[in-house]
């Protein structure tokens, strides 16, 4: 038993040391937050400080909804044009949602998100080819507080430049 | 895991009963449909012993056993210490003044025995104290390293005669261990005894993984994991250690359970932002489309019999409960109260439906008929959710998650265990925080 044990949990860890190739970096805590500039640096046009400081790399969404607000077509509108100028990236849109859910329900809600930005992406221009969608649920929120203010920081569609 | 061997003491058991020749008088008897009884005072001597190797064994048997039973809040083990009879008297004759004067409704009585080929025999007897009647017992065979599974067993055996009902202790649960910031928070597949014994990690957290359930056989887990980013869902084979993706879908997978044959597992599949339920065949690779709506469906749990699947869908507005047969014709809903229904998990009796519940901003477990009657909620909190049943029907785990503050501080996620009587409830202890749980057949 012991033996059996071991082995498994062995084969688990190879299993585990064969994933750990390079991931993009969309799965990790870093996922599409705001990235502090240093004062002194200026942002070169067309980067992705560019995207996210002059753009605005994500869109929020009202509690259990997936419609598109004005604010966030506004941005999405920016992002559009700035992708179209900037066509060498392809991008993946992280659906996510606030920890008022089943978990189940969120990964669909944040799939659904994340489908909505694409689709409005494209039909201002963006090839969907260029697009992949993923959805986190409620895994990865951006703020911890457990009250409105962090829910509707969390409930959000993020476009992360690969 | 090396099966217990039975030795089919059939045979003793059945001259053991004629032998007896004690009238059952007054049955001990727990009706376990009602709430709040009181813990029926069962006396568990250690199990006797020659040998260093045979008393250490008699003595961990003995623990564990009333652990399990005290769990259940049905029995109340009485401390050891007051005990009359001496271990070695008891395997003689119970001396049934000796127990009633500690006010023992029942007793156990139990040995171990070192085989030639390494194994060990345990011996069990259970004892209606008030009847001075045999109630119950057998005889196993099994590697010594099996002694808690065997403890297990006879727990189970104690809480069927008793009850009336399957026991559950011999079984496991599979759950995600949790660690880390909220905002970052590092997930494993962890397994470990319904006690919370024998626990291990499967995976080592580089991939974030969720809802695991088990296969009818139990050698088997479906869960989901985001390996290289992509969530999709996966068998893991708890024999070999070995992973597996299940099926070429083209869009997310998730929300997996296995058929109660163990030849199917229904999901769900997202796509172009629509969720579906989907039905996988593992025989045939094969996979089939059952719901068809633009709404989120998802969710899916088999009725028992494999005939019908609950799910979840807001098609109607909101999340709600929905049934339909396992070819995905005539959804019906089934949930009509105040609030969000979610996370529906049908009962391996058949009789009730287990669901997440959504209200004035708190959380519920509660339980539903098939027919959408009946409901009643076991538990609440900031979130509770993610309700499982163990194998008799009887009693549930989920996981409960305090809130937080700005900085993450106050975060706590736990495993819960409570009775269907919506009593009893316990914390379910790991090393590390837990949610997701699942809970195994009785393992064969």
């Amino acid at each position: 038993m012991k033996l059996r044990f071991l082995s498994i949990f062995a084969a688990a860890a190879l299993l585990a040391a064969c994933e750990s190739a390079p991931s993009d970096t969309g799965t990790k805590g870093g996922a599409g937050q705001t990235t502090p500039m240093t004062g002194a640096k200026t942002i070169a046009p067309g980067s992705k400080e560019d995207f996210v400081a002059n753009v605005g790399d994500r869109v929020f969404f009202d509690f259990d909804k997936t419609s598109l607000r004005a604010d966030a077509k506004a941005t999405l509108a920016k992002q559009a044009a700035w992708l179209k100028q900037y066509a060498n990236y392809s991008m993946t849109i992280e659906g996510h949602a606030d920890e008022r859910g089943t978990r189940e329900y969120n990964l669909a809600l944040g799939e659904k998100r994340a489908n909505a930005v694409k689709e409005f992406l494209a039909a201002n221009g963006v090839a969907a080819a260029r697009v992949k969608v993923v959805s986190y649920g409620k895994e990865r929120p951006v703020a911890l507080g457990s009250n409105e203010a962090a829910w509707s920081q969390n409930r959000r569609g993020v476009t992360v430049l690969n | 895991m090396s099966r217990t061997r039975f030795l089919a003491a059939v045979a003793a058991v059945y001259a053991l009963g004629i032998l007896m020749a004690f009238p059952a008088v007054a049955e001990v008897r727990i009706d376990i449909t009602r709430g709040q009884m009181k813990p029926m005072p069962i006396a568990i001597p250690e199990f006797a012993g020659g040998s260093g190797q045979e008393t250490k064994i008699g003595h961990d048997i003995a623990m564990v056993v009333s652990a399990d039973l005290e769990r259940s809040g049905l029995f109340k083990p009485i401390d050891p210490k007051a005990f009359i009879q001496t271990v070695a008297s008891l395997q003689v004759q119970p001396r049934f003044p000796d127990w009633k004067a500690i006010n023992a409704e029942a007793l156990v009585s139990g040995k171990v025995e070192a085989t030639p080929d390494g194994r060990v025999k345990v011996e069990f007897r259970l004892w209606d104290v008030f009847a001075e009647a045999y109630m119950t017992g057998w005889t196993l065979s099994a590697a010594p390293s099996d002694w808690r599974r065997l403890s297990h067993k006879v727990a189970d055996a104690i809480y069927k005669r008793v009850t009336g009902e399957d026991g559950y202790f011999d079984t496991q649960i599979v759950y995600i261990a949790e660690s880390g910031p909220k905002n970052d928070r590092k997930k494993r597949l962890s397994i470990m005894d319904q006690d919370g014994e024998n626990h291990r990690f499967l995976t080592d957290g580089s991939d974030l993984v969720l809802t695991p359930r088990f296969s009818p056989s139990s050698r088997e887990i479906t869960y989901l994991s985001y390996f290289k980013g992509v969530p999709r869902v996966y068998i893991f084979n708890l024999d070999t250690g070995r992973r597996e993706v299940l099926g070429n879908f083209p869009g997310m997978t998730f929300a997996p359970r296995f058929s109660p044959d163990g030849n199917k597992v229904v999901l769900s599949m997202a796509e172009d932002g629509n969720t579906e339920v989907y039905e996988m065949n593992l025989l045939t690779r094969q996979k089939s489309r059952l719901t068809n709506h633009p709404a989120i469906d998802t969710a899916p749990s088999y009725s028992p019999d494999g005939q019908q699947i609950v799910f979840e869908s807001d098609r109607g507005g909101g999340q709600q409960l929905y049934i339909m047969t396992a070819g995905g014709a005539n959804p019906n809903r089934i949930s009509f109260g105040d609030g969000r229904y979610g996370t529906p998990v049908w009962s391996p009796r058949g009789d009730l439906i287990a669901f997440t519940k959504q209200k004035g901003g708190q959380f519920f477990i509660g339980v539903m008929r098939p027919d959408g009657s009946g409901e009643r909620l076991l538990a609440e909190g900031f979130l509770v959710e993610g309700p499982t049943w163990a194998p008799n029907g009887r009693v549930l785990a989920f996981f409960r998650e305090s809130p937080s503050d700005e900085r993450g501080r106050g975060q706590s996620v736990r495993l819960y265990t409570i009775d269907l009587t919506g009593t009893n409830e316990r914390v379910l202890l790991t090393p590390i925080d837990g949610s997701d749980p699942a809970w195994s057949p009785l393992i064969p």
